[in-house]
């Protein structure tokens, strides 16, 4: 088995440049690669796009901050394409004031957007969105008597992974709900970077028990 | 005369009754959260959670939070046993894929149409719309959660929203903290009502078309 390269967080943050699509994973903080994030955000790059769940967390009052809030504030986005950012006033305030684009998607079809860039697939059909404003600007097709819009993919320069345990092959198993958007960004950015919390040697992963198999994967971080 | 209280626990209590053992639920955060402490002795229902969960249990002791599991909300929750994990395209296949019986959010303004908004306030308050959208267009029966009143007075009930939609026509049962209404052919259905508030009472204050069924009743228990 091949084994994939173990960097350091500083190392991976490098793979990030100016104006690149970004895939984080995790879900308002659960799940995300903060090491690499943390790297991210003091190395300072510029113009990303951010495909992510949500903002995260930025609560002044207790002070919690969880996920990508730290690059938001530093402003590194100039795009977030998300399903929530009612938990971070930073990304609602850039929001109002026109310094970064916000592209709210429903969470279910930016989940599936992901996966189709992903999966080969030119785009899918979803009753998500008709008659709202999510509709606008969208092909709408009638399939048997439901109305669909048509939904395209979403696929990315780099992805920002975190999972529990990979083996040295790359292969990852995610924890609990820290699964979420993960295992679907791992399929659909040209260079796939998992920060873990473990590594063990290859062959200790039952594979019946892996999440997302070991090619989709170009690099490991440890936690 | 009747004075209006706003009463949620009221709310959550009569939703609570709505289910059976065995339904597939999502409660949304907030009001929607609580109806899980009210659930009839007897009576097992299997919470669903957008970020990726069957088998919702309850808040974990203080000192026992898993970074790694947590609900829609970012709070710590735990897994009952049986419970088990899945990814979010997963989570929302079974959503959008009518696995979920029953999705409980909470309300903007809901109309006699059924639609709902209860996701944006333009230039006030834009939190994006989470899972809320595919959830709505997705379950089986769409309950929305709300107190009857908003504080201004106003019906939160009304002919047609006048907020962003959430989702259009997907709204089938609404329960207010005056009673317990079902959405049909463009009219709100009053099925119970809850003391002290009287079916006059309620029709008087509903901004929109409301009919007493025959068989309308006062709720009681609650």
């Amino acid at each position: 088995m091949i084994q994939k390269p173990v960097i350091a967080a500083a190392e991976a943050a490098k793979l990030v440049k100016d104006g690149m699509t970004v895939h984080v994973g995790g879900f308002l903080g659960c799940g995300s690669p903060d090491g690499v994030l943390a790297a991210l955000a003091a190395q300072g790059t510029k113009d990303l796009t951010l495909v992510c769940n949500d903002t995260a967390v930025l609560d002044q009052k207790s002070g919690r901050v969880t996920g990508v809030a730290p690059l938001v504030a530093k402003k590194q986005f100039k795009r977030m394409i998300v399903s929530h950012i009612g938990t971070n006033p930073e990304t609602q305030r850039q929001m109002n004031a026109g310094e970064s684009l916000v592209e709210l998607v429903p969470q279910g079809t930016l989940a599936e957007r992901v996966r189709a860039a992903g999966s080969g697939l030119g785009g899918f059909l979803t009753p998500t969105g008709v008659g709202t404003e999510v509709e606008e600007g969208k092909q709408k097709l009638t399939v048997g008597d439901r109305v669909y819009l048509l939904e395209l993919p979403l696929a990315g320069d780099v992805a920002l992974l975190k999972a529990k345990k990979a083996d040295k092959a790359g292969n990852l198993v995610y924890a609990k709900t820290a699964r979420n958007f993960n295992p679907l960004m791992a399929t659909a950015c040209t260079t796939v970077i998992a920060e873990v919390e473990e590594i063990v040697e290859i062959g200790q992963i039952d594979p019946d028990q892996v999440h997302t198999p070991s090619i989709f994967v170009d690099y490991l971080v440890k936690a | 005369m009747i004075e209006y209280v706003e009463n949620k626990e009221i709310i959550a209590k009569r939703i609570a009754r709505i289910f059976k053992t065995g339904d597939v639920v999502n409660l949304g955060i907030g009001l929607p959260t609580l109806v899980a402490n009210y659930l009839p002795p007897g009576v097992t229902i299997i919470l669903q959670s957008e970020n990726g969960m069957m088998g919702l249990g309850p808040a974990p002791e203080k000192g026992k939070e898993d970074k790694d599991l947590t609900n829609a909300g970012a709070a710590p929750v735990t897994v009952l046993p049986g419970g088990c994990f899945f990814d979010s395209a997963t989570s929302f296949g079974i959503i959008r894929g009518g696995h979920v019986d029953y999705t409980v959010l909470g309300v903007l303004e809901v109309d006699q149409e059924g639609n709902l908004a209860n996701y944006k306030i333009p230039g006030k308050m834009v939190p994006g719309m989470g899972g809320a959208m595919d959830l709505v267009a997705g379950s089986r029966v769409v309950v929305g959660a709300t107190t009857h009143l908003e504080k201004s007075g106003a019906s939160k009930l009304k002919r047609r929203c006048k907020l962003p939609l959430t989702a259009a026509r997907e709204v089938n049962l609404v329960v207010t903290d005056v009673g317990y209404f079902e959405v049909m052919g463009d009219k709100f259905y009053l099925l119970e009502y809850f003391a002290p508030y009287t079916p006059e009472w309620i029709v008087e204050h509903t901004d929109a078309d409301v009919v007493v069924m025959s068989t309308c009743s006062c709720c009681e228990g609650l």
